[in-house]
């Protein structure tokens, strides 16, 4: 081990925040993969059913975005423990990078779905009446207006989500789910070494710097304003 | 082509019915460029947008074709749609898609065979060529505006539906784009519907017009007719709008003689009857105003005289079986 690093940070196992790493990363990447597959089209139906939209039907409208409220409104960190049994249901484990997923998943999927409403919303009226004007049907100005229309505000949309997942995924170490956050919170905070958490924190901040980055970068590309 | 049999139209605002269209009755000809004109609010869009479905009537039928389509839905409502072009005033393009993307959108959605060469030909027809891999965000507004008219020529429609598709854009603009579609009704023999709330955009490209004020038809027929004879309030305000008539209009009272306001159409615009009767009756005549233009491609001339003299009847006359119309203006 480099003695430089070690006289900095005494306490640290780099092995053990090397893994912690990829445990963090693939906590993310599953729940930001499942959070758009199932937000997406939940988002689509907020925009399609909503009143004066494409397909306007106020009560089943009404109906999703309760429950998008409630699951929104419910601290993360209960919606962990409340959801124990489902996920046990669904994984086979109650806890660790697996079973953290699908609380992840439920916790951040109405986030993105509200958020994807919002960006359908700000697609130009006129755009889907010429669409319709041409013959076009719903899943046609879904699939080839209002997806890509809304392209740069959707992968703005997902970044916020990931960057949320993040602080999520951290929050996940308090009560066993491995990844950086754990560390924090094990050595970090109850062990009272002071170089693990700068260290664990320092590398949340870079995952989300880079996350920011990567959709900043997207976002400029598909902007066709 | 196109036929409205008693059709309403009102919105539900707060729990209450408005009315925006009384019952209208109208018939628009296949191969003609009609005109609907309006001030904002006045229903034209609403009707506009009765043709294609956009909007459904409260009551009263809609046919196009021989076809009543008043309650087409599904596949039925696709297919009259793919038969109906409509271009916009915002020119709603989709801005992810490049000019030609954009112009191949009607044909994929139809599922059309060779694309890119139907593009290419619509590109060509609209001036576009060059353009074609640019992005909507790239053009100007005349441009996007003849995207947006390929576009919506892409899957050969009977009828070409304009809605103020020249009212966000310059006058020069504005001229190209009106001979544009000019050309266009001429050479596919496509029936335009275009509305505006510009007595100019009808003289230049309509052959009939149909003026409506707080939902209601209030003066339709050849614009010739309605432009050079206006009866309603609402048409007069409009045509004085387009000779840049404005307030009370002008004060004749100090001058001396009968008033007259003679109509020329056609061939005898250029012809030197004035000079010829005034030498034949010795009559006397003051110009007062007067302008000669164009109603589509037919020159036409409004001349306000005052005339004096002892033939005055015999000149009138002359001037009549010339074929010059003449209304007395009592001042």
């Amino acid at each position: 081990m480099n003695p430089l690093l070690h006289s900095l940070f005494p306490n640290i196992d780099w092995a053990e925040i090397g893994q912690a790493c990829i445990d963090t990363l693939v906590m993310l990447g599953g729940s930001l993969i499942f959070t758009v597959a199932i937000g997406l089209p939940l988002g689509v139906c907020l925009f399609l059913t909503a009143r004066g939209q494409l397909h306007a039907r106020p009560r089943l409208y009404g109906v999703m975005s309760l429950l998008v409220n409630v699951l929104r409104s419910i601290p993360f960190i209960i919606l962990m423990i409340l959801l124990i049994p489902v996920t046990k249901a669904l994984t086979g484990v109650s806890i660790g990078i697996r079973g953290a997923i699908v609380p992840l998943v439920i916790g951040a999927a109405p986030f993105f779905a509200r958020l994807v409403e919002t960006a359908l919303r700000e697609v130009d009226r006129g755009v889907i009446e010429a669409s319709q004007a041409m013959g076009a049907t719903t899943w046609q100005i879904v699939q080839r207006v209002l997806l890509p229309e809304a392209r740069a505000g959707l992968v703005a949309s997902a970044t916020v989500t990931a960057v949320a997942l993040v602080g999520y995924t951290a929050m996940g170490g308090i009560v066993g789910a491995g990844g950086l956050g754990a560390l924090a919170y094990q050595y970090g905070y109850n062990g009272y070494k002071p170089d693990y958490m700068l260290v664990t924190v320092a590398l949340l901040v870079v995952l989300v710097q880079v996350l920011q980055m990567l959709g900043d970068h997207l976002v400029q590309r598909y902007s066709r304003r | 082509m196109i036929r409205f049999s008693a059709v309403t139209k009102s919105y539900r605002v707060n729990g209450a019915d408005v009315p925006a269209l009384a019952p209208v009755d109208l018939t628009i000809a296949k191969g003609e460029v009609f005109g609907i004109i309006g001030h904002s609010g006045a229903g034209k869009s609403t009707l506009l947008r009765l043709i294609n479905l956009l909007e459904r009537p409260s009551s009263g039928q809609v046919f196009v074709g021989d076809r009543d389509v008043t309650h087409a839905q599904g596949a039925e409502l696709r297919a009259l749609r793919s038969r109906i072009g409509m271009i916009f005033q915002h020119f709603n393009l989709l801005s992810s898609r490049t000019v030609a993307q954009n112009v191949a959108f009607p044909l994929e959605l139809h599922g059309h065979a060779d694309t890119a060469r139907r593009v290419q030909e619509l590109l060509s027809l609209v001036g576009l060529t060059e353009h074609a891999d640019k992005y909507p965000a790239q053009l100007s507004g005349g441009q996007k505006q003849r995207v947006g008219i390929a576009r919506a020529l892409a899957s050969k429609p009977e009828i070409l539906l304009c809605d103020e598709a020249t009212s966000a854009l310059d006058p020069q603009t504005t001229a190209s784009v009106l001979e544009l579609l000019a050309d266009i009704n001429e050479k596919l023999g496509l029936t335009i519907v275009l509305i505006t709330h510009e007595m100019d955009v009808i003289r230049r490209v309509c052959d009939r017009v149909a003026v409506l004020d707080a939902g209601r038809v209030v003066e339709s027929g050849a614009v010739a007719d309605v432009f050079l004879h206006p009866s309603h309030p609402t048409t007069r305000r409009f045509v004085a709008e387009a000779e840049h008539e404005e307030g009370r209009g002008p004060d004749y009272s100090g001058v001396t003689g009968r008033l007259f306001r003679l109509s020329f159409r056609g061939d005898t615009t250029y012809a030197p009857l004035l000079s010829q009767v005034v030498r034949d009756t010795g009559v006397e005549y003051n110009l007062l105003a007067g302008r000669i233009e164009r109603i589509k491609s037919m020159p036409y001339g409004q001349l306000t005289l005052a005339m004096r003299g002892d033939n005055l009847e015999a000149a009138l006359a002359q001037l009549r079986d010339a074929g010059v119309d003449i209304e007395d203006i009592a001042r």
